[in-house]
């Protein structure tokens, strides 16, 4: 494999919207995908900025009640559907799956460029709900969303087309990894990012399809007056709970999977070791996947379900816990021993292991029943799915940023500025975040637009925090664009990594490998071997 | 050991809840600072020195006795865990004998509260101190939340149906209530207050304030009226006997067997789902001929007859 035309044109050669609108090129489409869904970050983003700048004073100041909750509702929903659920698995997943086990493409590529077509659909029509915005939060409960003015029925139709693009590139996923590995890429010897992948696209295949159902059956109940979840004409508006967690808890899954894939590649990199316990991190992701279908009732402990049924499902979400728990083991165990340098890919990484390791901890306070009903719908809430979902996912996703930067665009980063901008986002994320488990615990509610003047220095210290996260996030974006523009070509493998993709050039040529390479080892042979009795 | 941690705990329940609380905090604690620690140790330790030392770090590729001890322990402190916010959480659901009632509907954006006596209010809710409170919510309009931070509990409260919380107010005060479920433009000021009085001050409040509702009608008075008038007595008898429909005397709060050999408990949210949806829980020997009375009658009138039913014992 040609080292020497490292900064090359590579996949990008070919110039012109054409080039773009209808490839059918896996890393085209997942650069397409990276720059949709940070652009929707970025307007997530702005959203929680106003969230903050509001919640400086007790009182309503800068905006009225309902704007504020059009801005928590528009924020949840652009971050969870537009954002987080699609950016690494389509994104990077689309980039690095194939390059990862060794195949031209996916399985469908046309399938593939349609997702993303489906996607843009989606995405078009969510906006164009704006014109009566939402304001029922991300989670849609009815009877509020049944009855509320605001164009629920056209933003489901959105997600509902987004949730259709996320079962298309999770079937390809799944067909790509059983089908088109290369010669000797036995399933041990996969990168770990393909099983967290491969563990996230049966949750898309097999949850996304209810989300679907409950939308059109919210649809079908404000347009056409259907009553499923109508309690005054017999329907149950906690069916609708039921349904929407169904989807919603598994997705989380869907969503921190491949950022703990990442970090299982990046770890071993920069510590020049194998990864500790490849078995268990492997299964423990289908596990994850599978007991994550079990647990979505712990959503709804004050939903006036039944004390059995409350008691199973608060049982069965302790057990989600321990592979988790398993993972955090192994990684901090493959640092044992190990060279470890600190290049931004492994920073982003290890905050991952720390920020989630909070978020992990702080589950079983919501976990357990008699706690839940104390910290359920509070800022406890917030700040522990904020600390798993942007200190875990997120910081996944910048780790892998930083990681595949070189492979994606054939330019090195400027390394002072990522650790700059690390330092930043590390300080303003726990500033934020932190505070916000604290004004939880003393008994302040989540999505309210005006509170009582006891939990004022909770929110000033927190808007504080986001601020200097902000500053990050922007010194971040700005190194990459400069990047870009003008960093250092890249070669092939500037993190001497032994997995397939970094086999390739910097940018890798369309259709990925001019052969298909045969694989004799599993990716993570770094080090010293053994000895006779390796 | 209850009392030793209580952070303005106004309950012995809230003061059982920190103890969980704290519990779990010490576990996070302990493991937050084994795992990191060892992360930051190894971090400094390991640190890159000879770059060209790099390729002699041992191939370490798993140890199977350390990954099955690291399986083993989080599962059982999981299991411990969940054992005590169970347990806690148990015994906060069966409400104690002898509770003085409060109806609260919640709609948007204010709490309707009813006192069994046909007292109303809004928004705030007396009772008197060291007695237990049973609260019976409803909402009429999206669903709402009950939260009583200083008790440390919560509940939804769901139209078409009851929901129950209870508490046990040892120390007199006010308490803030919260709407805790996102129910629209008005949800942040959806508050409302809990205010404990001692009991001498409470049965003077009874006997002279407390008439802000105006009409006093007791609820258990209006149910019995409106029982009658509706022609319920034709079919169920209310001194024991079997008429057509079972009795209703000693109905609330009895395990009532169902056909298909399932058995429920005879709570508000049953006699309740039997009035306005006959057929929904058949109770076994008795073919189910009842009418629905949801349209005719109103989630008030229900209310009270519920009430009068719970008196026939």
């Amino acid at each position: 494999m040609a080292e020497e035309s490292g900064g090359g044109k590579g996949y990008l050669a070919e110039r012109g919207w054409r080039s773009w609108a209808y490839t059918m090129d896996h890393k085209r489409i997942g650069v397409m995908y990276l720059y949709t869904t940070i652009a929707f970050f970025f307007i997530g983003g702005v959203f929680a900025l106003l969230l903050r700048l509001e919640l400086l004073s007790p009182q309503a100041k800068y905006f009225g009640n309902h704007t504020y909750n059009v801005f928590f509702t528009l924020h949840g929903a652009m971050m969870i559907f537009l954002f987080i659920i699609p950016a690494i698995p389509s994104g990077l997943g689309n980039f690095f799956i194939p390059l990862h086990i060794g195949a031209r493409d996916v399985a469908f590529p046309r399938i593939n460029l349609a997702s993303y077509w489906v996607f843009v659909a989606g995405f078009l029509v969510v906006i164009g709900s704006l014109v009566s915005p939402m304001d029922t939060g991300w989670t849609f409960y009815t009877p509020y969303s049944a009855k509320t003015g605001a164009a629920v029925a056209t933003l489901s139709f959105g997600i509902f087309l987004i949730g259709m693009s996320s079962i298309l590139t999770g079937l390809n996923f799944i067909v790509t990894i059983h089908k088109l590995r290369a010669p000797g890429m036995t399933w041990h010897r996969l990168p770990l990012f393909i099983w967290g992948m491969y563990a996230t696209s049966i949750i898309q295949v097999v949850a996304t399809p209810v989300v679907g159902v409950t939308f059109l059956l919210l649809a079908m109940e404000r347009l056409l007056g259907v009553a499923f979840f109508d309690p005054a004409k017999g329907g149950d508006p906690v069916l609708f709970q039921h349904f929407f967690w169904f989807y919603s808890h598994p997705v989380v899954y869907v969503m921190i999977l491949p950022a703990m894939g990442i970090i299982s590649e990046v770890i071993p990199v920069f510590s020049r070791k194998p990864i500790f316990g490849y078995k268990a991190i492997a299964y423990s992701s289908l596990a994850i996947a599978f007991l994550g279908f079990l647990v979505w009732g712990h959503h709804m402990f004050t939903s006036a379900m039944s004390p059995l049924a409350n008691t199973i499902f608060s049982f069965m979400t302790f057990f989600v816990a321990v592979p988790t728990a398993v993972k955090v083991f192994n990684w901090i165990a493959t640092l044992y021993k190990g060279s470890i340098t600190f290049e931004s890919p492994m920073l982003y990484a290890l905050t991952f292991i720390f920020l989630f390791a909070v978020g992990g901890l702080t589950g079983p306070f919501l976990g357990a029943l008699a706690t839940d009903v104390q910290l359920h719908d509070t800022y406890f809430v917030v700040a522990h799915f904020h600390y798993t979902m942007m200190g875990g996912t997120v910081m996944g996703f910048f780790a892998g940023l930083h990681y595949w930067f070189p492979k994606m665009t054939g330019k090195m980063l400027n390394e002072r500025i990522a650790r700059v901008a690390w330092a930043l986002v590390f300080i303003g994320f726990n500033v934020t975040f932190f505070t916000m488990f604290i004004a939880g615990v003393r008994g302040m509610p989540r999505r309210y637009a005006e509170y009582l003047p006891r939990f004022h220095v909770e929110n000033v210290i927190s808007t504080v925090g986001s601020a200097i996260l902000a500053v990050g996030i922007v010194v971040m974006f700005w190194n990459f664009i400069q990047g870009l523009r003008k960093g250092l070509p890249a070669p092939g493998n500037p993190w001497r990594a032994l997995s397939l993709e970094w086999q390739t050039p910097s940018l890798p040529i369309t259709e990925n490998f001019l052969e298909i390479p045969v694989v004799t080892d599993w990716p993570y042979g770094y080090g010293k071997p053994k000895g006779p009795d390796a | 050991m209850g009392k030793v941690f209580s952070f303005g705990a106004a309950s012995d329940h809230a003061a059982r809840v920190d103890a969980v609380f704290l519990m779990i905090l010490v576990i996070g604690v302990f493991f937050f600072f084994l795992t990191q620690g060892l992360l930051v140790y190894f971090a400094v330790k390991y640190r890159r020195r000879r770059p060209d030392r790099d390729n002699e770090t041992p191939q370490i590729t798993g140890n199977h006795v350390l990954e099955i001890f690291w399986v083993l322990i989080p599962s059982i402190v999981v299991v411990a865990i969940f054992y005590y916010g169970w347990r806690v959480y148990t015994d906060q659901r069966i409400p104690a004998a002898g509770a003085t009632e409060v109806h609260v509907n919640a709609r948007q954006w204010l709490y309707e509260i009813k006192y069994p006596d046909g007292r109303t209010a809004i928004n705030e809710i007396r009772v008197p101190a060291g007695k237990p409170v049973k609260f019976i919510l409803s909402a009429s309009d999206v669903i709402h939340g009950f939260y009583l931070p200083d008790f440390r509990v919560k509940m939804d409260m769901i139209p078409g149906r009851v929901t129950t919380l209870w508490v046990q107010p040892d120390r007199p005060g006010s308490y803030q209530i919260f709407c805790t479920v996102y129910c629209g433009t008005g949800h942040s000021n959806m508050l409302a207050r809990l205010i404990v009085m001692p009991q001498g001050e409470y049965a003077e409040w009874v006997e002279h304030g407390g008439r802000e509702g105006g009409e006093r009608e007791p609820l258990a008075v209006r149910g019995e009226r409106i029982l009658t008038g509706a022609g319920c007595l034709n079919c169920h008898a209310v001194d024991g006997k079997e008429k057509i429909g079972p009795n209703l005397r000693g109905l609330y709060g009895s395990k009532v067997p169902l056909e298909g050999g399932t058995i429920v408990t005879g709570d508000e949210e049953y006699l309740r789902e039997s009035i306005v949806d006959p057929g929904a829980k058949v109770v076994k020997g008795f073919p189910n001929v009842m009418p629905t009375y949801k349209t005719t009658l109103s989630d008030e009138d229900i209310e009270a007859m519920v009430a009068y039913m719970k008196t026939l014992k």
